[in-house]
């Protein structure tokens, strides 16, 4: 008889049911219909308000071409079509970008408390941004714009150099990751300071765009950054198992058979390329990114195959709705929307969490 | 089942293991003991394909380690790690079904063959009373379990632990040596233990295998093993501390 059968025996509970599968297809339905009620009340709200019956009706004569025989002003067309929904749209892919980003950083750094911006993208955008700002030339990179072009390549490039500099021999730990990202974060900063001392008449400029929104909205920026956005995203969910095997720290990772150095080269390379084009289409909004995926696993737990899509449903949802409440409130700034909203969870995050928190 | 021949391994041109020769059969049940800096985690590491050394070869199940990919060790070697922090709340079947990762569809995730899986290994080892709770609040003992589970999940015929007994107290050291040994002589499993606690290693494991200074000093049963004179030499205490209840 083997030593070990007493008490095994002895501990041999009943089972109760694996709590694994938390309804992640109801979920999508809810999360979906959140969406749909954003992006109906998103292109509805402002100062002409369009009702929700219109907004429909419009949307699927010109959308989907159904023979619907118009009831409403011309005028209220070419605002949906034009303006609100380039608006909402270029809105939701940027919030649902940010929160799949998001919930990537803090998967691969292990911290809760980490951004989309935490390895320097945003000051690295907003860097670029002031320099384009500063040359005399204004000239248009597509309908991108030479502030837009500079902001994505600056995120981009800050993340290159903090992902550069943060290397120890062969490897990049995540704490030096994290603390380079911090070191390069200030060093722009001061950058920015600067360049906003030097920029005389184009200091409000700068400023709108640090501020962050969706007023500059149009098609052809869409389509410039939803693909790359929307692939980068993609790609995110496809390595949900790699995320999901980071949980418990990166060689318990590799244990699970997941190639650790290839795939968070690749998942750092694809949160970074989706953050920068997010930021170089709306300006700096913050929090989207950090709560969205926190909020997700708060309802289905850690599971990064559930908590990527749902979270960028979420994210989405919630930038079109902050877009909607700073139009209604008179055109505040979506930062100071996403701020008021954020900060608070953000704080409340903090003194919940307990153990898990490490650098 | 395990084979190294002629391992070295370098850490800064310093030798951490030298020439290592080592065999291990399917079924075995051995603990690798030595004091503090002797190699046995780097022999870990070198067995699980996670440090590659500078010279010999390393076989598991016939095959060269250095020609499977990550995916395919996990699937014939399930390790369990040292007590991780983790950055979420994660329920303890949440953690469990993470040994399914090396088997789950890379897309759609877990099938049902995988949850019968997870819930096989919960039943297996034991931990069915701790579903739903958060891992990061159980003790550290439970928590022990649970990663035991979730290699016990991981359904692979060698199982590696590193030092597994070190945050534990008396009873849950027993506790989980005693499970090790049913998983090693009821399923087959074989077993590679890094053990800091002789005593343990010599109780709970039929081979021992002594490393000091990066090189195998001896390697058989505990008897064999652990002769005072060997005792006062690799330790370098008295004998007399050590008492092994054989």
């Amino acid at each position: 008889m083997s030593p070990g059968s007493s008490v095994l025996a002895a501990r041999a509970g009943p089972t109760g049911r694996l709590g694994l599968a938390r309804r992640p297809v109801a979920l999508a339905i809810v999360g979906l219909l959140l969406l749909a009620v954003a992006l109906v009340a998103g292109i509805g709200g402002g100062t002409v308000a369009i009702a929700p019956g219109d907004t429909l009706a419009i949307l699927g004569r010109r959308l989907l071409g159904l023979d619907i025989a118009p009831t409403w002003a011309a005028a209220a067309e070419t605002i949906v079509m034009d303006l609100r929904l380039p608006r909402v749209l270029t809105a939701m892919v940027v919030g649902g970008g940010l929160a799949v980003a998001g919930a990537a950083f803090q998967g691969l750094l292990r911290n809760p408390l980490a951004d989309p911006y935490v390895l320097g993208t945003a000051s690295g955008a907003a860097f670029g941004a002031a320099i384009a700002v500063l040359i005399p030339v204004r000239a248009l990179i597509l309908e991108f714009g030479l502030l837009h072009g500079f902001a994505f390549l600056g995120a981009l490039s800050a993340v290159l150099v903090v992902y550069k500099l943060s290397r120890v021999g062969a490897s990049s730990p995540m704490t030096s990751l994290l603390l380079t990202g911090y070191a390069v974060s200030s060093l722009l900063a001061a950058g920015l300071a600067m360049a906003m001392y030097l920029s005389g008449a184009g200091l409000r400029q700068i400023f709108a765009y640090l501020l962050g929104g969706f007023d500059a909205s149009s098609w052809g920026r869409l389509a410039v950054a939803a693909p790359l956005i929307v692939l980068a995203s993609l790609g995110i969910l496809l390595r949900a198992r790699s995320l999901n095997g980071m949980l418990l720290g990166e060689e318990a990772a590799a244990h699970l058979g997941v190639d650790v150095r290839r795939e968070r080269a690749i998942l750092l390379s694809l949160a970074s390329l989706a953050t920068a084009a997010a930021v170089a289409v709306s300006g700096l909004i913050g929090f989207v990114g950090l709560v969205a995926p926190h909020v997700v696993r708060l309802v289905v737990g850690p599971n990064a195959r559930l908590v990527l899509p749902l979270a960028a449903l979420l994210g989405a949802s919630l930038m079109v709705g902050a877009d909607l409440a700073a139009r209604l409130l008179g055109d505040i700034p979506v930062g100071v929307i996403t701020a008021v909203i954020g900060a608070p969870f953000f704080l409340a995050l903090l003194r919940r969490t307990r153990s898990g928190y490490e650098l | 089942m395990i084979r190294l021949e002629g391992v070295t391994v370098l850490y800064r041109e310093r030798a951490a293991l030298h020439d290592i020769g080592l065999q291990i059969d399917a079924g075995e049940r051995v603990a690798v003991i030595g004091p503090n800096g002797a190699g046995k985690s780097t022999l870990l590491r070198v067995v699980a394909g996670l440090l590659r050394p500078a010279s010999g070869t390393v076989e598991l199940a016939g095959v060269r380690l250095d020609r499977l990919d990550r995916l395919a060790v996990a699937r014939r070697l399930a390790v369990v790690p040292q007590l991780p922090t983790l950055p979420f709340a994660t329920s303890v079947e949440e953690v469990v079904a993470l040994g399914r990762l090396p088997h789950e569809h890379p897309v759609r995730g877990m099938r049902p063959g995988d949850r019968a899986a997870v819930a096989a290994a919960i039943d297996r080892v034991g931990v069915g009373h701790l579903l739903g709770r958060d891992a990061r609040e159980l003790s550290l003992g439970e928590r022990q379990l649970v990663l035991l589970a979730m290699a016990v999940a991981q359904d692979a015929p060698v199982l590696v632990l590193d030092e597994p007994t070190v945050h534990l107290d008396l009873r849950h050291q027993v506790e989980v040596m005693e499970l090790v040994g049913d998983l090693n002589t009821r399923d087959g499993t074989t077993i590679l233990a890094v053990l800091h606690d002789i005593g343990l290693a010599a109780h709970f494991f039929p081979r021992l295998v002594l490393l000091d200074r990066g090189r195998i000093v001896a390697d058989g049963p505990p008897a064999d093993v652990l002769t005072p004179e060997r005792i006062r030499d690799v330790f370098g205490v008295d004998p007399g501390f050590v008492r092994l209840g054989a």
